[in-house]
């Protein structure tokens, strides 16, 4: 349905090109659960740090050089000499922090709310290539300021692939481009950081496709049963977003003004040295539990594997929990578990910074199997032995009581599903 | 009536001011991004040479780098500077008077960038055409310039300009 527009030139525009239509279909009257809690802001706020980072980004490559002999050099310059370099760079730098604990809190809402179920499975396997290729996208940024830390962690990741069985040394030659990671290491690493951000836009654009397609779910991890229980995305959840939105910037710019460098390395503002490695190598806070994983096993092959099974099994969840009911709220045990993981994976964060020694590798250990339990063993079991509490007839109905049901549902007793 | 007029204006005015300083906020990062494509601190401290102009033998020229593009600096024979000054002013099409142009009328110094496009003009090594004027061609498209730096004939619009410089002691000047 073509909205009506009173600007002439946008009719005019619009009938030849709708894009006004489609914006207003999509952003303006696109029905929203009106239940949405404020963990539905990390989406929107996920697509917007990645907009804050495309643009600081570009912005650092007018004056970043990908040489061995100048890349430290000209992120000092950036800091000292270029007109706000030091701001564009230090958003930029938190602002990979932050997209990542956006990300993580809205992966988080998924897995509480049973986002991931049917007719959703596509959505959340996108979400996961977009994790995966963040990641991606993080690690080779990280690299390229060529401090001992980017140096010695571009030398670190790019040997977990030495782990792949006959082909393991020609691949890591073939990733460096060289013999140890080295200007074409670094030079590729630039043009893939600066192309993969574009790809993930791309995906991002599939993800709000599939998400479009059924909707938002909700806190309840019910369907909407009709008009009543939606709003339009406009004003209602612009103006939401945008206050969430500010709550956002306030964290951030604490950080961008006051406490710039607490998420980094102090090791990285020292240049890269191929021939000394820093005591303590430390990935960035975000890859910590999986960098726990890795460390876990005492086995090269082993440990790689582990690791990137970590987010495999995500793409595989919606196959493994069976169970009908979405939201956490109706689910009594699956809750706790919830929970647990949470806490897991924070416990995981934790010894992922820790030195691989004594206690710190059995509780690595524990906790990387705990993580393994809950999505191959635990949520298929849920699925079958646990009791959901009873849903709600609809979003309204335990707003609005018997009378935010639909005709012929009102006063219905609760069913047990 | 008087009472719906009154909440409408209300709205409106929280919708303006609102978008108000919304648009200035925006307006407030827009800038960082603006300005991190001027010069750098670095670029700005470069921006000001010093050279010693008695280096220059008589008849001969030497090409500086100033900001990234070329400074000519000519010591003219005592001909050159007589041919500056006899041409009359209205046959100029920047006109310029000769003593406007050098402060010390040996050491002519100017920016050796063509007003017409931006290539560098030939006449500073012996062997290079000077044009009909005693002074610079441009190759480009035909630019002459006199032995003043002034533009005679061709495209160009304007005068070589001469950059901002003074003398700090007898023979050492300072550009920019």
């Amino acid at each position: 349905m073509a909205a009506n527009f009173s600007n002439p030139v946008v009719r005019w525009i619009d009938h030849r090109l709708p894009v006004f239509t489609f914006m207003h279909h999509e952003l303006h009257e696109y029905p929203t659960p009106k239940n949405l809690s404020y963990w539905w802001n990390f989406g929107s706020l996920a697509g917007i740090a990645l907009v804050i980072m495309i643009v600081t980004g570009i912005t650092l490559a007018m004056h970043y050089t990908p040489h061995v002999d100048h890349a430290f050099d000209s992120v000092e310059r950036i800091m000292r000499d270029v007109n706000y370099g030091w701001l564009i760079r230090y958003i930029h730098m938190n602002g990979a922090s932050f997209f990542f604990i956006v990300v993580y809190i809205h992966i988080f809402r998924g897995l509480y709310f049973g986002s991931y179920k049917a007719p959703r499975e596509i959505l959340w396997m996108l979400g996961v290539v977009i994790l995966l290729l963040m990641m991606a996208t993080a690690f080779m940024g990280y690299v390229l300021p060529w401090g001992q830390m980017s140096f010695w962690g571009a030398t670190v990741i790019t040997n977990l692939f030495s782990a792949i069985p006959l082909a393991g040394e020609s691949i890591v030659t073939w990733l460096w481009g060289g013999f140890s990671v080295d200007n074409a290491t670094l030079n590729r690493f630039f043009s893939l950081h600066f192309l993969l951000p574009f790809v993930i836009v791309g995906v991002v654009v599939l993800h709000i496709v599939a998400l479009h397609r059924f909707g938002s779910n909700n806190p309840l991890g019910i369907d909407v049963k009709g008009p009543k229980d939606q709003i339009p995305f406009h004003p209602y959840y612009t103006i939401k977003d945008a206050f969430g939105l500010g709550v956002f910037l306030i964290f951030f710019s604490a950080f961008i003004f006051f406490a710039p460098n607490f998420l980094g390395h102090p090791d990285n503002y020292i240049p890269a040295n191929p021939l000394v490695t820093p005591a303590h190598i430390v990935p960035e806070w975000y890859f910590l539990p999986f960098y726990a994983i890795l460390r876990a096993v005492p086995d090269k092959l082993g440990g790689v594997l582990l690791m990137f099974g970590a987010i495999a099994v995500l793409f595989i969840l919606p196959w493994l929990d069976r169970s009908p009911v979405r939201s956490g709220q109706f689910r009594p045990i699956f809750k706790i578990f919830f929970w647990l993981l949470v806490i897991d994976v924070v416990v995981l964060t934790w010894l992922g910074a820790k030195p691989a020694e004594g206690w710190y590798v059995i509780g690595t250990q524990i906790a990387t199997v705990w993580y393994f339990l809950h999505f191959l063993v635990i949520l298929p079991l849920l699925s079958i032995f646990e009791t959901p509490k009873p849903l709600p007839k609809s979003i309204s109905e335990p707003v609005l009581g018997a009378g935010g049901g639909f005709a012929g549902a009102t006063a219905a007793p609760r069913e047990k599903v | 009536m008087a009472e719906t007029h009154e909440g409408d204006s209300r709205r409106d005015f929280l919708m303006i001011t609102t978008t108000a300083v919304g648009a200035v906020g925006a307006a407030c990062v827009a800038w960082p991004f603006i300005d991190q494509m001027n010069p750098a601190a670095d670029t700005l401290a470069l921006a000001s040479i010093e050279f010693d102009v008695s280096t220059v033998p008589e008849g001969q020229a030497v090409t500086l780098t100033w900001r990234g593009k070329p400074v000519f600096v000519r010591h003219r024979t005592p001909k050159e500077i007589e041919e500056a000054r006899e041409v009359p002013l209205d046959e100029l099409r920047d006109p310029q008077t000769d003593a406007e142009r050098a402060i010390k009328p040996e050491y002519l110094v100017m920016v050796g960038v063509c007003t017409h496009l931006g290539c560098v003009p030939l006449g500073q090594s012996v062997s290079d055409p000077k044009g009909d004027y005693d002074g610079w061609f441009c190759p480009c498209h035909g630019s002459h310039y006199d032995s003043s730096g002034r533009i005679r004939r061709g495209p160009a619009p304007l005068n070589l300009p001469v950059p901002e410089y003074q003398y700090i002691s007898d023979t050492v000047i300072r550009i920019g």
